[in-house]
């Protein structure tokens, strides 16, 4: 106890000493995170005052609207919202089962575990590839293929709304479909980590109890490792609502209400870049405006996403 | 000592080109890019002490920039509105300096060249009242053609452009129909089809969508090897997408005191019938003398050596009494 109190007594000088000093390092984050804030809101800020004139003009007529016309400055987004959220929603349907069976297959050993890392930098690598080469590919690998087999597809399955014909090679199938392999690397590498994070000793009594391995895979390390699932495809759903260049590139562009996946469609984010360089007037104002709705959607699905994960990571650090 | 004397005299040599070099900065429509920069590189070799700097940025910002005073020139394919030049105190003036077409590209496989397109054709298709290749009104025209039953695949611009705003002017005044469904304007709603961004998107799209049709300027479907349809003009005739007849629409044109002219429907026999004038837009007054007297020189050297540049680029080289109109507007920049 003495001794203690006799080394802490010998420390507390110098640690005075660094304390009187001020703490740059310290004030330099403290800055450089405010800055972050400062500039989050100084962005959102003036994109509402740029929408404002079209936010008093339009007022939420503009979320329910049906027609774009900007010849006629008549301004409504209800089909780009919806085409945004289908193409999202189309692209997480096809990327989860196949990104959440490369998860599994990564996190158990299956394969030696220099395989295994092998595998996971290139589903990681995916992500580093530009939007505009994913557009590209589309173009000239995607779209050939929807065109043909979407004819087929529609001739055979077009009286369901969904699959109705003619089917266009730009199509929300083709942008849903490459958007798929884009928001790939995002479910695989946090759906990995949250099942690599469920504790051993889990597994360890499921077996025990007898269960064999797949039973102890859907029935025990897939429901523990749920809430990080689930937040791993609300992430790569904000991903794909962003996402621009690759789905301007293949949705076809159209602003109009359709049922079928291969009638062209557009989203918040491709009618912007297609859109400001020659706008004028209120259309600025509007686009604007579209700006706000994607900033407050994708805030919200990415702020969802994170306070799953959140829960999830305390919850299995619970179990352990 | 020596040295010192050539070092210098060459600082002498260079200190007057320096002075005198005037640069003039100009932004506006993609669609004569290629031929002003053309005449900016062409145009140095005549006059080395003037350097020309255009950019494409499109038509609208163009306008914009030219009204900020960010540029020292402007060019559009649309000419400026009323409230757009009141915005500019009327220090404007609108210079048409070249001329293109706007013509229908398709792709359909099996028939090469020489599809004809009447007008209810054409505004059917782009209208969606007419989905399939073979429908009646377009093998009405076409005997001897074989058309698939294939559905046909509009294609647009996604983005704004004075392409879309002289096309869809012509629309509309043929068609009262697409007046009131669709209307004129740089950007519009098209009922049917899939849009691309610039030309050379919707080039993209074209080739590589059988069955495909969409609008581009004569000189990118040329440059592109896109086949191209021949329209029916107001007077009745099967009109193919040429330089010569294009002319021909231009040379009808009646240009009035402000050199803003709107061709929507040209009535000549030999017409095509989508064409318009791009306007170079330069201001009445500089308050740089040594400006004005540059923007001047361009303009007239683009206005007369420069339109034999206009036709291997695919744009029309301008009327003789259009140029002598243009030159003398010119004249009257201070």
């Amino acid at each position: 106890m003495g001794g203690n109190s006799a080394v802490t007594g010998s420390i507390h000088p110098i640690a005075g000493e660094y304390r009187r000093r001020p703490d740059f390092f310290r004030g330099a984050c403290w800055l450089a995170s405010l800055l972050t804030i400062v500039l989050l809101a100084f962005i959102i800020g003036e994109i509402l005052i740029k929408a404002f004139p079209a936010i008093s003009k339009f007022g939420l007529g503009f979320i329910t609207g049906i027609q774009w016309s900007p010849n006629r400055d008549v301004f409504g987004v209800l089909p780009v919202l919806i085409g945004t959220a289908a193409s999202s929603f189309l692209a997480l349907l096809l990327a989860l089962p196949l990104g959440l069976a490369i998860a599994l297959f990564l996190s158990e050993d299956f394969l030696p575990h220099s395989v295994r890392q092998v595998i996971r930098f290139v589903v990681e690598l995916l992500a580093a590839i530009p939007s505009v080469v994913y557009g590209l590919w589309g173009i000239f690998v995607v779209i050939p293929l929807i065109q043909q087999y979407g004819a087929v597809l529609a001739s055979k399955l077009g009286f369901i709304p969904l699959f109705a014909g003619p089917a266009y090679g730009n199509s929300l199938l083709t942008a849903s479909v490459v958007l798929a392999l884009m928001v790939l690397p995002t479910i695989t590498a946090i759906s990995r980590s949250a099942l690599v994070s469920v504790p051993y000793a889990l597994r360890e009594g499921s077996y025990a109890l007898g269960a064999t391995r797949w039973e102890t895979i859907l029935s025990v390390i897939i429901p523990t490792a749920a809430p990080g699932i689930v937040a791993s495809s609300i992430l790569a759903f904000g991903r794909a609502m962003g996402e621009t260049m690759a789905v301007a590139m293949l949705i076809g562009n159209s602003q109009r209400l359709s049922w079928s996946l291969l009638s062209p469609s557009n989203t918040l984010s491709a009618l912007l870049a297609n859109q400001f360089a020659e706008a004028d007037g209120i259309q600025v104002s509007a686009l604007m405006y579209a700006a706000a709705l994607l900033v407050v959607l994708t805030l919200g699905v990415n702020i969802a996403g994170e306070a799953v994960l959140r829960r999830t990571q305390k919850a299995t650090s619970g179990l352990r | 000592m020596n040295r010192t004397l050539i070092a210098l005299s060459l600082i002498a040599a260079s200190l007057p080109q320096i002075g005198a070099a005037t640069a003039l900065n100009g932004s506006g429509a993609t669609f004569p890019a290629p031929l002003y920069l053309r005449w900016a590189s062409d145009f140095r070799k005549d006059s080395p002490d003037i350097i020309v700097n255009y950019q494409g940025v499109g038509s609208g910002a163009g306008i914009k920039q030219f009204s900020d005073g960010i540029t020292d020139f402007g060019a559009s394919d649309v000419a400026m509105s009323d409230s757009e030049i009141n915005k500019v105190n009327g220090n404007v003036l609108m210079l048409p300096a070249t001329a293109g077409t706007i013509v229908l590209a398709y792709n359909i496989p099996g028939v090469q060249t020489g599809l004809k397109l009447s007008r209810n054709a054409y505004v059917g298709i782009l209208l969606g009242t007419i989905k399939s290749w073979n429908d009646p009104i377009i093998a009405k025209d076409n005997e001897g053609v074989t058309l698939p039953n294939l559905p046909i695949t509009a294609v647009s611009r996604s983005d704004g452009s004075g392409t879309t705003a002289v096309f869809t002017a012509h629309l509309d005044a043929v068609s009262p129909e697409f007046a009131s469904k669709v209307g004129s304007g740089k950007s519009v709603t098209w009922p049917v089809g899939v849009a691309g961004k610039g030309n050379d998107g919707v080039t993209a799209l074209i080739k590589q969508t059988p069955g495909a049709i969409g609008y581009v300027e004569f000189g990118y479907a040329e440059k592109n090897n896109l086949t191209m349809a021949s329209l029916q003009n107001k007077a009745g005739n099967f009109i193919a997408p040429t330089l010569q007849s294009g002319a021909a629409t231009l040379a009808s044109v009646n240009l009035p005191e402000n050199l803003r002219a709107f061709i929507t429907d040209p009535e000549g026999a030999n017409d095509y019938p989508i064409a318009t004038f791009t306007w170079l837009l330069v201001k009445k007054t500089y308050t740089d003398a040594a400006k004005a007297a540059a923007v001047k020189a361009f303009v007239s050297y683009g206005l007369t050596k420069g339109q034999s540049a206009a036709p291997e680029l695919g744009y029309i080289t301008l009327p003789e009494n259009v140029v002598a109109k243009v030159q003398s507007v010119l004249a009257t920049v201070k």
